[in-house]
């Protein structure tokens, strides 16, 4: 009795290069039962010794969102960024009212003889 | 593909447009998304031709595993080897995410109703064979599939991007058999050359012929980047110089780099013999897939077994 290749299922292959590396999706496998996947995971992202870890995941079991209307709504985000603040122009009225020179650049400071 | 809700159904026109507009803007398609149904056929005839390929391409070099000079030279063959078919299986697993089952690819494959590279249909001579194919067949398969790592069809790209990496190795592992042989015996030097002229041609077609730009639609859905004119002009470009530089003659004597026009002139590649070639009338394109078609029969029960029901405890 045969199981028949519609019990062939896809497993997504996630896989490490080096500790402490992130786990980074390789590929995806068709196997029947999680060994086997796992062996063919091995085979197909492993044989060249390119990674430290594999991890197998059956695809049906994964969640996946991508509603931009969640992950990427069109408004005005930028005070959760480094780049929304812009205080060039302030920083430099302040200095002048403090009658204060701008700093070195660090890199600068570091080459000066003491 | 993003776009969010639509409320009333465009036309089939409307919505092609729309999907052309995304990948011409660089937008990728995943797996799981909507496209449209020429898309997807497109990208699976494409990959499903590559993974033929990738199959096929190891029978030429099978034959010379049992004869490699040094033990050296048989492991790294046996790697290459073991390389391309991971890549067989790595593409049709993409191809089979497309709707189509890897075991009807391998029956279209071995019934000669899909074709997999001209490249693969000829004899090999000699180990200077190997070495030459090692080099230049993927020399020019690199340049083409280094074009693809960028494919609009995400999957595709991200396994080109491993294959790639692999296939360097093969290069290198191709170019230093050359190299030892062209710095060897006057034998072994006569040898690459002959292996050169035979692999001349095949090489040239290899890529295809030109196509108007505007008529590929491989290029405007963007599955592939670069004009099969543009890849064979890239090849010239990186590897007559790598061949001259060993003293070999490459077996055009038209060929030259045309300051002026910017590229290279070559002998009109042969393009009948491409397509008897592809169309399974090459010289060894039926005992190959005869040689496939013997291997699966003889390894039915591996499949048998692997999908048997488990036995009960």
């Amino acid at each position: 009795m045969t199981r028949g290749s519609d019990t062939l299922e896809p497993w997504e292959v996630f896989r490490q290069e080096k500790p402490g590396d992130p786990m980074r999706h390789g590929g995806s496998v068709l196997a029947p039962d999680p060994e086997l996947a796992m062996h063919y995971a091995r085979e197909l992202y492993g044989r060249r010794q390119e990674s430290v870890r594999l991890w197998v995941v059956r695809r049906a079991d994964i969640l996946d969102l991508d509603d931009p209307d969640l992950l990427q709504p069109p408004l005005d985000r930028s005070f959760k960024k480094p780049g929304g603040y812009v205080m060039r122009e302030k920083l430099a009225a302040a200095r002048e009212a403090a009658g204060q020179a701008k700093p070195k650049p660090r890199a600068a400071r570091k080459v000066t003889p003491t | 593909m993003t776009g969010g809700p639509v409320t009333e159904q465009p036309s089939e026109d409307a919505v092609l447009a729309r999907f052309e507009a995304f990948v011409a803007e660089g937008g990728k398609v995943e797996a799981g998304d909507d496209m449209p149904d020429a898309y997807r056929s497109a990208v699976l005839r494409f990959v499903e031709m590559h993974a033929n390929s990738e199959l096929m391409g190891v029978l030429p070099e099978r034959d010379w595993l049992m004869r490699a000079p040094t033990l050296r030279r048989k492991l790294a063959l046996t790697a290459k080897i073991q390389d391309e078919v991971g890549h067989a299986q790595l593409l049709y697993r993409v191809a089979e995410d497309l709707g189509k089952s890897r075991e009807a690819m391998v029956d279209d494959l071995l019934a000669g109703r899909t074709k997999f590279h001209n490249v693969f249909h000829y004899p090999t001579r000699s180990w200077a064979d190997v070495g030459i194919i090692a080099w230049l067949v993927d020399a020019a398969a690199i340049v083409a599939q280094q074009a693809l790592r960028d494919s609009s069809y995400a999957p595709y790209a991200r396994t080109m991007r491993k294959i790639c990496w692999e296939e360097s190795v093969h290069i290198m592992h191709g170019r230093d058999i050359v190299v030892t042989m062209a710095t060897g015996t006057t034998n072994q030097r006569d040898q690459i050359q002959e292996a050169l002229d035979r692999w001349w041609g095949p090489l040239m077609q290899m890529h295809g012929p030109r196509t108007p730009r505007e008529r590929d639609l491989d290029l405007r859905w963007r599955i592939k980047a670069k004009s099969s004119e543009e890849l064979r002009q890239e090849f010239l470009t990186i590897y007559v110089p790598r061949i001259r530089e060993l003293g070999l003659t490459i077996p055009d004597p038209v060929l030259r780099f045309d300051d002026d026009a910017g590229t290279w002139i070559y002998t009109e590649p042969d393009w009948d013999e491409l397509r008897r070639v592809v169309t399974n009338h090459g010289p060894m394109s039926e005992e190959r897939l005869a040689f496939r078609r013997s291997a699966r029969a003889e390894t039915a029960w591996v499949r048998e077994t692997i999908l048997a029901a488990p036995q009960a405890a």
